[in-house]
């Protein structure tokens, strides 16, 4: 897995660990008509059970998916001294919202996406900022490239751990891709009312 | 119309530096095809049969005369000498190679312009009425409220990768010239006591499972446009289907989850938009409108062009097809047909051409032209006392093909001479159907009928919505083509009734004939339109006609 973390548009030695779940696949048919959470390339994500077996690592400070979490808390809050969570894209936001977890108890939450094209964790990162009120660290993880990170700062995040074999002194450029913006998001205003028109 | 301000330049200046960056990575093997893949097509470059396509944004259709002779210089200097006006206003270039990318977009953002977004799969180029602010029939000029969309939808980074691609289109007449009812999301403007409305129609499209939008919301205030449209790309965003792209269009997840369900999740997070930072207030709306007000229209009669060149046969068919009447006495706007024998394809201009077409609008219409996404030209403001000047500079540069609305205005997509998505070829089609007509008195008697071809199921040819729709489908390897009857644009839009089994590429034109032939038997008069007559009599008549003489 890559360490090579960008936060607060600095490179950064990263102390955390990120747990990400190797499942078996198993071939899952869809059912015609109804709608459930899509993930981009069909791929299984772990079940309780699978989470269950996991073997927690001896570790400080750790990146646990949010499920984990949940199944297994007391033993995770006795085990670390820190822990952040994370979520799939493919996890829905109104089942997060429904939670009523503090989510800034967690000094970091990550998105986890599969593929660079799954845009899925711009909008999560948005909601998070601005329904759930999360003021720590939102971090990207995955399939992150600099391509991506003009788009996912704007869209709340602060930090991104690059993808393995990926510059991240390459890829911390793209964060200033751009000198403006036209839209606002979060609690940017839009550029018409920055009075920069003239 | 919109000029750029220092924001806006640095904007396309910086995207030229960005997608260069991008190409080096690709070329150096730093960035693997999967990864190039959506950031060239998010700047317009497919990968095609022959070479890359480059399609540039021409946003809602409008450009000056000074972009037009630039899209002519980068055809000359880039491409083969011409270039492909497509169904969404927009320019291609089937030729450029790859390497030249950068430089043609440098040049592009010199004179205001780009090919951001013009692909992949975020909030495509926003079209409207290429009639906007000069039509009888406008109750809201669009193109203001397009350029706000515009520039909201520019790199907004939460749509920047979506399940697919998305596109908007505005109306703001009594008749739907910007097919909104076909598109992801479809406004139509309304006033209201003086304050403006939007009309919400979403889940329309073309493609390969074709569906009428549906009325989403009613009278929603201005202001809130932007954020209402936020949250119903980022309820689809979330929740579209990324797993097939055949069904990951916002109208496969509004059918799904029902547009009961679909707007109640919407609004829940649009929580009446009072918290959007992307309010749009009285001076953005004032800032941007200003750059669309009329010109200064000189105080004119009304001329009788009709009788004045009566004597003048082509001119006066020319006049009735290709002009309209505008909103100001005494102009109209031209429409300059790109259909027809001196176009190698429906759509294409050659760089000559659109350097005399920019001279004529320098000349005749305020240095200002229009793209349709009927694939023609439009000239918006012409004096009428100039319309014969100008009718007689369009034939000297074989422009004044007088064909607007009629059987020879096919409407068709580049096909499988050109795109490798195509399962059969659709310009050669065009072609064979225009040669059955050499008599322009039969096509004058069909009167006003659209005909569209599309070379595959994603529609770019958008035959759903074609009095006669043409679709090419591949069985066993080899091209046919299926033929759909019915389909309109428009108030009424609907979607054409497939006629029955398809027909090898030498058929076509003949059966094209026989439902041409069979509708000027059993139509009532010659005021009865194509459309009306099918409308009335139905698909049998067709069908026994075509399949009892096949036989």
């Amino acid at each position: 897995m890559s360490n090579q973390l960008i936060l607060n548009k600095k490179i950064v030695n990263n102390d955390w660990v990120f747990l990400l779940p190797v499942i078996e696949q198993k071939e899952v048919k869809k059912q015609a008509g109804k709608v459930v959470m899509f993930k981009v390339t069909g791929e299984n994500f772990p079940e309780d059970d699978d989470l269950n077996k996991i073997k927690l690592p001896d570790v400080s400070k750790i990146l646990l998916p949010l499920k984990l979490y949940l199944l297994r808390k007391d033993e995770i809050e006795k085990k670390y001294s820190e822990v952040g969570l994370w979520l799939y894209s493919h996890e829905d936001f109104q089942w997060l919202s429904n939670l009523n977890l503090d989510l800034n108890k967690f000094s970091v939450i990550g998105i986890y996406i599969e593929k660079f094209a799954d845009g899925r964790i711009y909008s999560l990162g948005n909601l998070i900022r601005r329904k759930l009120k999360f003021k720590n660290d939102l971090r990207a993880l995955g399939d992150i490239l600099k391509d991506q990170l003009f788009f996912l700062d704007r869209s709340g995040f602060s930090s991104f751990l690059i993808k393995e074999g990926r510059s991240a002194e390459e890829a911390i450029k793209g964060l200033s891709d751009f000198s403006h913006s036209y839209q606002a998001t979060l609690d940017e205003i839009p550029s018409w009312r920055k009075n920069l028109n003239g | 119309m919109y000029k750029y301000n220092q924001i806006d330049q640095n904007i396309v200046n910086e995207r030229v530096a960005q997608y260069q960056d991008q190409l080096n990575r690709f070329l150096k093997k730093e960035l693997t095809d999967e990864e190039f893949r959506p950031l060239r097509l998010q700047n317009g470059l497919y990968i095609q049969r022959h070479a890359p396509m480059l399609r540039v944004a021409i946003p809602y259709g409008l450009l000056s005369s000074v972009q037009l002779r630039t899209l002519a210089d980068i055809a000359d200097d880039f491409d083969r000498g011409y270039g492909h006006f497509s169904t969404r206003q927009n320019i291609q270039y089937n030729w450029p190679k790859l390497e030249d990318t950068p430089k043609i977009l440098k040049k592009l953002a010199d004179v205001e312009m780009h090919a951001i977004q013009t692909s992949g799969n975020c909030i495509r180029n926003i079209t409207t009425d290429p009639f906007a602010g000069v039509s009888p029939d406008e109750v809201i000029d669009t193109r203001y409220i397009a350029e706000i969309l515009r520039q909201w939808s520019t790199f907004h980074p939460e749509f920047a990768l979506l399940p697919r691609k998305f596109k908007i289109s505005i109306s703001g007449s009594k008749s739907d010239r910007a097919l909104i009812k076909t598109h992801d999301i479809g406004l139509e403007l309304i006033e209201k006591n003086q304050d403006l409305y939007a009309n919400i129609y979403v889940g329309g499209g073309l493609g390969r499972t074709p569906m009428i939008g549906v009325l989403m919301k009613e009278l929603l205030p201005i202001k809130h446009l932007l954020s209402y449209c936020e949250s119903i790309i980022r309820i689809y965003n979330l929740y579209g289907r990324r797993d097939n792209m055949y069904k990951a269009r916002i109208k496969i997840l509004v059918k799904s989850l029902g547009i009961n369900d679909f707007k109640r999740q919407v609004e829940a997070d649009w929580d009446n938009g009072n918290a959007s930072p992307n309010m749009l207030d009285d001076n953005e709306i004032k800032r941007v409108k200003v750059f669309f007000t009329s010109p200064d229209y000189e105080i004119l009669e009304s001329q009788e062009l009709e009788n004045l060149y009566s004597d003048n046969k082509s001119f006066v068919n020319w006049l009735k097809r290709n002009t309209r009447p505008h909103k100001q006495l005494g102009y109209r706007s031209v429409t300059i047909s790109l259909k027809g024998k001196y176009q190698s394809a429906p759509g294409d201009i050659l760089s000559n051409q659109m350097r005399a077409v920019a001279d004529l609008a320098d000349q005749f219409s305020y240095g200002e032209i229009r793209s349709t996404h009927e694939q023609n030209l439009v000239l918006a403001d012409v004096k009428e006392t100039k319309i014969y000047e100008l009718y007689e500079s369009l034939i000297t540069n074989n422009l004044a093909e007088a064909n607007i609305g009629l059987v020879t205005d096919i409407i068709c997509c580049p096909g499988g001479d050109f795109c490798s998505l195509a399962n059969a070829k659709s310009i050669p089609i065009a072609k064979n159907i225009e040669n059955l007509f050499d008599d322009y008195d039969y096509i004058y008697d069909l009167g006003s009928i659209s005909l569209n071809i599309s070379g595959c199921m994603n529609a770019c040819g958008h035959h759903h919505v074609g009095n006669i729709g043409i679709l090419g489908v591949d069985k066993d390897g080899s091209e046919w083509y299926q033929i759909t009857l019915g389909g309109q644009q428009g108030n009424e839009a609907s979607l054409g009734k497939v006629i029955g089994p398809s027909f090898s590429e030498e058929q076509v034109p003949g059966v094209v004939k026989k439902i041409l032939d069979t509708y000027l038997s059993l139509r009532n008069d010659d005021s009865e339109l194509f459309i009306d007559c099918f409308t009335r009599i139905g698909i049998d008549p067709f069908k026994q006609i075509i399949y009892q003489e096949e036989a």
